[in-house]
């Protein structure tokens, strides 16, 4: 049992489902009862995990590995480390509130719904633990079909143009990660991480692996300019299906980046870092300023995710600048930490902010800023909740927002004076659209009829958004043990940095 | 003279000339109301068949009449997946049949001809049995698809299946007698493909050898159904009866690629720096038509007709990687390819009933309201044809990029995959009108659950799903057939 605690986290919402099925349309309510139990019992495993795992030691940990191929020696690989535990975590904590969130929401097809979710929470758990490179593969691009069944089902009126864009957008970028892979996989003859970052590989080898990688997960987290299938898919998905895609898939892109880019292909790395870094400034501030002007609010914090995800980016590849051309190794740290952080807030605050559209939108019906203002006269503990994520989403001192930014800003500084003054517009520009925001649908008089018939949150929704709220305050306020569960992984990470493969 | 030895290797196939024409007899004696019978008795007899194939398997490679008939692991793996599918054929086709008072013994008669075609074709180790294999399918398979011979299309379907097939073979057989020309140039003229393996080395006549090659490789173009010898494929795959269809797509594909094998490897091997370049042409041609022209169809037969002249380019991939490698992924593809193909089709003769057929794409929508469980089935079968994994089809098509990239085809790799991103589409297109779409009146559905049919087409669209976590032994046993 202790040996297989991975692959129990990844199986059991995947066998889970299988249950949640079989209940059927005639049982919707024992369907969702049956997926809560497994969305709760897998958080429970996974703080088990958490217990397991002593962040003292650098190396994978929770080690599983089995021959699953013999004749291509691809194994069924797990293991894990501090960047993986934390992203584990948050995804089942993640899980049990988009269960939880779309409890009445859902009516059409429920046990679908569910079990599409409990699927997708497992593949995901498994990409945050393989240590195989195909294994990380198949699981990468298997969470493709639960996310296009659950826009395609449940989304808003363009669902199908959105579900098709996004799920061709992402195997489009995938799929050169691939014959990348493959190439690997003739030099080591082993798709096994830790030997892949062990090969040597020329420059050129290592510039063209690079920009395979780079594509399929620029496009997962999304950097621009390849984000463009974010807004539309965040746009037509429902609640949880945006929940889980901005807090727990576009991390994927970041992790993966961790995973292959930093280890693989280091030198590319660092001869490229400028283009990544440039792109992620880009993020931050234009994005930034396309999402002054939305008037649609998911869009509004799609476009948010984009230049948020650009924090991460920038504070993975600012690592490679500080090593390498500077040997600030512990700036590069602080950095690199700084992203890792970043990324678990970023899963709370953002899917705070998409499940608090979708309560506003299961009462109104419609997510245009022009057809709110002043929600806070008629649902006041809602407001109170919608003011504290916004904080959050602006970087306010006190909420997890504050602390990832911050330390990406820090370590920047020490690069380069000018990317920290790009990266601290967000401080501006966030708060611009963000308040803005607020202002327009809390604030004021209440103009729209519909807004007048608003109902106050119930106890369920007040449970999924007081859970986000205390994990936002929590990591804000105390962020430490964050960062010593990730510290080794992320020292470690660093060094690799410094190694020339050439 | 035939030695006792030498019946005992083919003893499947002559078991199955036997059964064959036992049924026949049994057709034209039986009184009409026990013809139903006959559904059960043909599918005793393949799985009998496979036993034999299978439990009679030779520790290594054997041959029987001087080497006309080869006996071995490949031959073994094709023989067994062809008659295996076809089994799953007659499985779907019942209700098809039975409604459309087409259930008797001429389907069952040469369908077993038609496999016992391919199993002589799979097992070839001279020209002459490769030609008596391929036209004993052939012959079979035209007359099967005409076999609805009062409805409109079908008869136009065999015509021009028979007129284009012809053609095909006279080409193939052209090829032949240069092949055979140039190995007596310089040395005894042979038929035998061991023999013919390294003409290359002594003939006086090498350009009439590549003259030969190239003819030779239009027959097994046509075969495959690759680009540009593709065009008969969408409208015998629309004009067939759904059954016939579902076993061209099928077996006749483990045909073509044992036929492609036995041809090009064991008799123009030495010549494999020839032929590998224009595969890969075959294979980019295949890729771009098959999946550009699969987009803009609304029929789901010819949709996955076209969708089958991809599939082929991508075994072609394997094939011109020209080594064990290659051919263990492309064997793996062909039979990874006919199991996904019976999986989709069967799902389609699920869904007819009397008078009507389920053949347009927009027959689907909204099934996953119908019958969800189709629904998913169809699903899986989609997925794993767009290659998505952890769906069988993805490992397959993982497996052919790889032995491009080995065998220094990057290039071939990076375009097989950018046509793996096109042809996603359309499958999506599936997917999407079946779960996302509100269904009409008169759409599909399961009418009359036939409950052998729904139970082997369960295991057959799961079987994609089970092989794609766990493909190790299939793949071990694709490569141990090749001497990997």
């Amino acid at each position: 049992m202790f040996n297989h605690l991975l692959s129990l986290l990844i199986w059991l919402p995947v066998a889970g489902a299988i249950p949640v099925l079989l209940a059927g349309s005639a049982r919707p309510n024992l369907a969702r009862w049956l997926s809560l139990l497994v969305a709760v019992l897998t958080f429970v495993v996974s703080l088990f995990l958490l217990g397991q795992y002593d962040p003292s030691g650098a190396a994978m940990q929770l080690v599983e590995s089995h021959l699953w191929i013999a004749s291509w020696g691809v194994h069924y690989g797990l293991a894990v480390d501090g960047i993986s535990v934390a992203l584990i975590v948050m995804t089942t904590f993640v899980g049990i509130l988009v269960v939880a969130g779309a409890w009445e929401v859902i009516q059409d097809k429920p046990h679908q719904y569910m079990a599409a979710m409990l699927i997708l929470e497992g593949l995901l758990i498994g990409v945050f633990c393989a240590t195989d490179a195909l294994l990380f593969y198949a699981l990468f691009e298997a969470i493709l079909i639960p996310m296009f069944i659950l826009i395609g089902i449940w989304g808003g009126p363009r669902r199908v143009y959105a579900t098709l864009k996004f799920f061709i957008y992402t195997f489009f970028g995938s799929v050169f990660m691939l014959i990348a892979l493959l190439y690997l996989y003739q030099k080591a003859h082993t798709f096994d991480l830790a030997t892949l970052a062990a090969l040597p590989l020329t420059f050129k080898e290592q510039a063209w692996i690079f920009f395979a990688f780079l594509i399929a997960f620029a496009i997962k987290v999304p950097m621009v300019p390849v984000h463009t299938w974010l807004p539309d898919a965040h746009v037509e998905a429902p609640t949880g299906g945006s929940v889980v895609l901005a807090a727990v898939m576009l991390k994927v892109g970041t992790y993966g980046m961790l995973r292959f880019i930093l280890p693989i292909v280091p030198d590319a790395g660092a001869h490229f870092a400028w283009l990544v870094i440039v792109l992620s400034l880009i993020a931050i501030v234009y994005i930034g300023y396309v999402a002054l002007v939305q008037e649609d609010m998911k869009k509004l914090v799609a476009y948010s995710s984009v230049a948020h995800m650009g924090f991460v980016t920038l504070g993975i590849f600012i690592a490679f600048m500080l090593v390498r051309e500077q040997g600030h190794t512990d700036m590069a740290l602080l950095g690199m930490q700084g992203a890792m952080v970043q990324m678990i807030s970023h899963g709370f605050v953002s899917g705070a902010m998409f499940t608090c559209i979708g309560v506003m939108y299961d009462r109104t019906h419609t997510r245009l800023i022009k057809d709110y203002g002043g929600v806070i006269n008629v649902m006041p503990w809602f407001g109170f909740f919608y003011v504290l994520f916004a904080m959050a989403n602006c970087g306010l001192p006190g909420t997890s927002g504050f602390v990832g930014e911050f330390m990406v800003i820090l370590s920047s500084f020490s690069a380069s004076p000018w990317i920290a003054l790009f990266a601290a517009f967000t401080l501006i520009i966030g708060a611009g659209y963000t308040l803005w925001l607020v202002k327009r649908v809390l604030w004021g008089e209440i103009t729209n009829p519909h807004v007048a018939e608003m109902k106050e949150i119930n106890a369920r929704e007040t449970f999924v958004l007081g859970a986000f709220a205390a994990a936002v305050l929590a990591l804000g306020i105390w962020p430490q043990p964050l960062v010593h569960l990730m510290d080794g992984s992320v020292a470690q990470l660093v060094q690799q940095l410094a190694i020339h493969k050439i | 003279m035939p030695t006792l030895n030498d019946i005992l290797i083919l003893l499947p196939e002559f078991y199955l000339v036997a059964a064959a024409c036992l049924l026949l007899l049994l057709d034209a004696f039986m009184k009409p109301a026990q013809r139903p019978l006959l559904h059960w008795i043909s599918i005793a007899v393949l799985l009998v068949a496979i036993y034999l194939v299978v439990a009679g398997q030779p520790p290594q490679a054997v041959t029987a009449f001087g080497g006309m008939f080869v006996r071995d692991d490949v031959a073994e793996i094709l023989k067994a997946f062809a008659l295996g599918t076809t089994a799953m054929v007659f499985v779907y086709a019942r209700p098809y049949l039975i409604e459309r008072k087409l259930l008797g013994g001429e389907f069952y008669t040469l369908m077993i001809f038609a496999v016992l075609g391919i199993m002589l074709l799979v097992s070839a180790g001279n020209l002459v049995t490769v030609y008596l294999g391929l036209e004993l399918l052939s012959l079979s398979s035209y007359a099967l698809v005409a076999l609805n011979r009062d409805a409109k299309l079908p008869p136009e379907a065999a015509i021009k299946y028979f007129v284009l097939g012809a053609l095909a073979s006279g080409m193939l057989l052209y090829g032949m007698s240069m092949v055979y020309g140039a190995s007596g140039m310089g040395g005894t003229p042979t038929l035998d493909l061991a023999q013919l393996h390294n003409v290359m080395s002594y003939t006086t006549a090498p350009t009439l050898l590549l003259f030969g090659l190239v003819f030779m490789i239009v027959g097994i173009g046509f075969k495959l159904g690759a680009a540009p010898f593709h065009m008969w494929i969408p409208d015998v795959y629309q004009g067939a009866p759904t059954p016939v269809t579902t076993f061209i797509a099928s077996g006749s594909k483990l045909a073509a690629f044992g036929m492609a094998y036995r041809l090009l490897d064991a008799g123009m091997g030495d010549l494999s720096q020839h032929w590998q370049l224009m595969l890969a042409v075959l294979a980019v041609a295949s890729l771009a038509i098959g999946n550009l022209v699969a987009i803009v169809q609304t029929n789901l037969k010819r949709m996955l007709a076209y969708s089958t002249i991809s599939h082929m380019g991508y075994l072609l991939l394997g094939l011109s990687a020209a080594g064990p490698e290659g051919y263990a992924a492309a064997m793996f593809y062909a039979i990874c390819y006919a199991l996904m193909g019976v999986a989709a089709f069967g799902v389609m003769l699920a869904m007819t009933r009397a008078g009507f057929e389920c053949e347009e794409i927009a027959d689907l929508k909204g099934l996953n309201q119908r019958s969800p469980w189709m629904a998913f089935l169809m699903l899986l079968a989609m997925f794993s044809l767009a290659g998505v994994p952890p769906l069988f089809g993805f490992w397959a098509k993982v497996l052919v990029l790889e032995a491009a990239i080995h065998a220094n085809m990057l290039w071939l790799a990076i375009v097989g995959i950018v046509f793996a991103i096109i042809g996603l589409y359309y499958y999506l297109y599936v997917v999407k009108v079946m779960y996302f779409d509100k269904p009409e009146e008169g759409g599909a559905s399961q009418a009359q659950p036939d409950q052998p049919l729904r139970v082997v087409l369960s295991l057959n669209a799961m079987s994609l799903l089970a092989l794609g976590l766990y493909w190790g032994p299939l793949l071990a046993w694709c490569r141990r057939a090749f001497g990997l």
